[in-house]
């Protein structure tokens, strides 16, 4: 027998009973209120997103406050529990905001210390799902870009920031600090873009002479961005993963029902290979996954490379399941009235979410040495 | 069944057999067999074959006890084939007498097994074997050749099918044996290779005589008996635990680090593509072993041996052109007849070359991808003519 040894800190790559409690409990309220019809209904409202379901799956189910400790109103879980609420968000592709306020916004708050002051106040009400608030940077930051953020003035515009047209509050970086803008205030506008990704809010925010609470001076806020950005790209892959293993799980029941050639689609050799192929993706996906979850969860050291190393994997197998749904669902897969295109939509677009998988493969490089020439 | 035993009940155990045998001052051989008497071999096998009924996961606790103390081992890679074929088959589907009589002369690695099931004519169509073999009192004669046996050039014993009813279906008239590779009428031709080694042998069975006290499980029951082994060689082939940047991609990543004069943004690209997919390919066999433990096996072993054979081709190739003029150079084509399997020894030339075999040997990539959509995603099977049809009347 060969010597093996565990490691000291051997990455918990598995679902516990209570994450898996909570997963029936999230899939359960997005099946009864966000099911694909009322999803392709709602895209196309005035309503950014279904307040009763943000209020059932923020407040009811508590998932707005999994990583807040208790003491400061939140559920004191961790980035574990939150993965499996991504996951479960991917695999439904409903509008919630809950990776960019639940996740990236109550990170930024809970790295800045939450001994009182505005940021606890603000952060307690993220945890209680009565406000929801977001980062006022470009979807597309990466975890890298948070030094270069903490730029400008108040005075400013950001394009492409996911959910600002659902946020109470926007955390805006400049170079005195971290303010926290409330968005019904006088001098800030949100202009709606038209996003490829439906289920995603994108807007434009002007600043014209806002006021904002400063939360952090430049150092201290430009570190806990970072550690915000860093949960948002680790957990995203959670979101990749179940979106990948919506788009396998729905590619085979149709190929295994859709009849051509007198035998159904799905016992074509050609087509089982790709199949097979996207359950190795989605296997692997889910390793990778798990693994920034759990190093985000437990502090690891690690963590900046397993989330870089997560969204470098599943940016593009979320894409892969995606087209390969698309794709093998023949004809259907190209109307409005399916679902894939949800899907597609929202897999192209999380693969720009939180830096690019090329961006990512460059944080590996600085991490492991591997320098470019 | 036996007491439920602890990791410390192990560990004591584990402290007890190096104080009746210090291994300063005991014999490699002495020792291993005093380490299966003990049931230390394998913990989770049988009392009395080696094992004490423990989990599995118990191991790691035996092995990491006794390399602090400096004790020998088998060298599993040398046994590989007894340790994660033979042995898992022979505990399935073997006679009290057949377990006693093999399981510990296996473990020791007093005796090397190897493997007769491939045929010239039965690659991944492995059931259509033509091989056979004749009762012939309490024997059985087999005649026919095998192929791409490992090992078969060192080995004393071996797993064989071999068709014992061609009037039958194909995967019915199959029956398992244990074969003496010196009896009269084993051939072992070794089959120079891609690499220009010999690490495979072509074996012709001419009226070799099995008794019938060497068969494994049921006559005409090899098939299944078959399928213990196979799962257990996929299981064998991806399982093994790896460091970060254990493997090939960790041969790569030295030379990018030490040689920055070789270079250049597009294989930068590549090289980073694969070290991501790799550690990924890493951190799925740490998920599956997990699952192991927690007692909730999944499907992702066949899926392992697939993501390792495309990563170990591409970083290889990789590798190749990295080195540039070094690699369009080659160690040595000399004919070598290897007693191990060698994945990542030798240069990148031969590392190139060898990891072709990997999307080959142990089930083909294209056979693991039907099992994987056929008994994991549940796809329908392919139309097949040859489910009913005797062995005798299908074409070849």
């Amino acid at each position: 027998m060969t010597v093996q040894t565990e490691a000291a800190q051997a990455p918990d790559l598995l679902y516990s009973e209570a994450e898996e409690d909570l997963r029936s409990a999230v899939r359960a309220l997005l099946a009864d209120r966000a099911d694909a019809p009322t999803v392709i209904a709602g895209i196309e409202s005035d309503t950014p997103y279904d307040l009763r379901l943000w209020e059932s799956l923020a407040v009811g189910i508590g998932a707005a406050g999994l990583l807040v400790p208790e003491k400061l109103g939140g559920q004191g879980a961790t980035h574990r529990e939150a993965a499996v609420v991504l996951e479960e968000l991917g695999r439904s592709v409903a509008p919630a905001p809950y990776l960019t306020s639940a996740v990236v916004a109550t990170e930024i708050l809970l790295a800045l210390g939450a001994d009182g002051g505005p940021a606890a106040g603000l952060l307690g009400e993220l945890a209680s799902g009565s406000k929801v608030a977001v980062l006022a940077l470009p979807f597309s930051t990466p975890p890298a870009d948070a030094g270069a953020a903490m730029a400008g003035t108040l005075e400013r515009t950001v394009s492409a920031v996911a959910e600002a047209v659902t946020a109470d509050v926007l955390l805006v970086p400049t170079a005195d600090g971290l303010y926290a803008v409330e968005t019904a205030g006088d001098g800030v506008a949100v202009q709606p873009l038209v996003p490829l990704d439906l289920t995603r809010p994108l807007a434009t925010v002007t600043l014209t002479g806002a006021t904002g609470t400063l939360l952090a001076d430049a150092g201290p806020a430009a570190e806990a961005v970072g550690r915000g950005l860093l949960a948002g790209a680790g957990l995203l892959a959670s979101e990749q993963l179940g979106l990948a293993e919506w788009c396998l799980t729905e590619t085979v029941r149709h190929t295994r029902e859709r009849h051509q050639f007198n035998r159904p689609v799905g016992s074509f050799q050609s087509l089982k290979h790709r199949m097979a192929q996207l359950w190795l993706e989605v296997v692997s996906a889910r390793a990778a996954a798990r693994n920034a979850a759990d190093a985000l969860a437990t502090g690891s050291p690690d963590a900046p490379l397993a989330v870089a190393v997560a969204q470098a994997y599943c940016s593009g197998a979320a894409v892969h399941a995606a087209e390969e749904c698309v794709q093998l669902h023949g004809g259907i897969g190209m109307t409005w009235e399916h679902p894939a295109h949800l899907y597609l939509k929202r897999a192209k677009a999380d693969s720009i979410a939180y830096g690019t998988a090329g961006r990512h493969r460059e944080a590996v490089a600085a991490l492991v040495d591997l320098p470019a020439p | 069944m036996s007491t439920v035993i602890d990791a410390a009940g192990i560990r004591r155990l584990t402290q007890e057999l190096l104080a009746a045998r210090p291994p300063a001052t005991t014999g490699r051989a002495d020792f291993l067999k005093a380490r299966f008497d003990a049931g230390l071999a394998w913990v989770h096998y049988p009392v009395g074959l080696g094992g004490l009924d423990a989990p599995r996961s118990l191991q790691p606790v035996v092995d990491a006890e006794l390399a602090a103390a400096g004790a020998p081992d088998n060298d599993p890679r040398r046994i590989g084939i007894g340790l994660g074929m033979a042995a898992p088959t022979i505990l399935g589907y073997g006679t009290e007498e057949q377990k006693q009589r093999f399981l510990r002369p296996l473990w020791t690695g007093d005796e090397v097994w190897c493997q007769l099931f491939s045929e010239p004519g039965a690659g991944s169509d492995l059931a259509a074997l033509g091989t056979r073999a004749v009762r012939d009192g309490e024997d059985w004669v087999v005649d026919g050749q095998k192929v791409w046996t490992s090992s078969a050039h060192v080995a004393r014993w071996a797993i064989l099918i071999a068709r014992t009813d061609p009037d039958v279906p194909k995967h019915r008239g199959i029956s398992y044996f244990i074969c003496d590779m010196t009896d009269p009428g084993v051939e072992v031709r070794p089959l120079r290779q891609i690499t220009g080694e010999a690490e495979f042998n072509e074996v012709f069975l001419t009226g070799v005589r099995i008794p019938d006290s060497r068969r494994l499980g049921p006559v005409g029951d090899g098939w299944k008996v078959a399928q213990t082994t196979l799962m257990n060689e996929r299981v064998s082939i991806g399982g093994a635990r790896i460091p970060r940047e254990g493997g090939m991609i960790g041969t790569v990543a030295k030379t990018w680090r030490e040689q920055p004069e070789l270079r250049t943004h597009d294989l930068h690209q590549r090289l980073l593509t694969l070290w991501v997919e790799a550690e990924v390919a890493r951190l799925t066999g740490e998920r599956l072993r997990q699952q192991l433990v927690a007692g909730q096996p999944g499907p992702e072993g066949s899926g392992m041996k697939l993501a390792f054979a495309r990563l170990n081709q591409e970083i290889s190739g990789l590798e190749v052109e990295l080195l540039g003029d070094e690699g369009m150079l080659y160690g040595d084509w000399t004919m070598r007849r290897p007693e191990i399997v060698d994945f990542t020894g030798r240069d990148a030339g031969y590392r190139y070359l060898r990891s072709k075999g990997n999307s080959i040997e142990g089930g083909t990539s294209e056979v693991l991808l039907n099992i994987v959509a056929e008994r994991v995603l549940r796809l329908p099977v392919e139309p097949r003519n040859d489910k009913d049809v005797a062995w005798k009347d299908l074409a070849r």
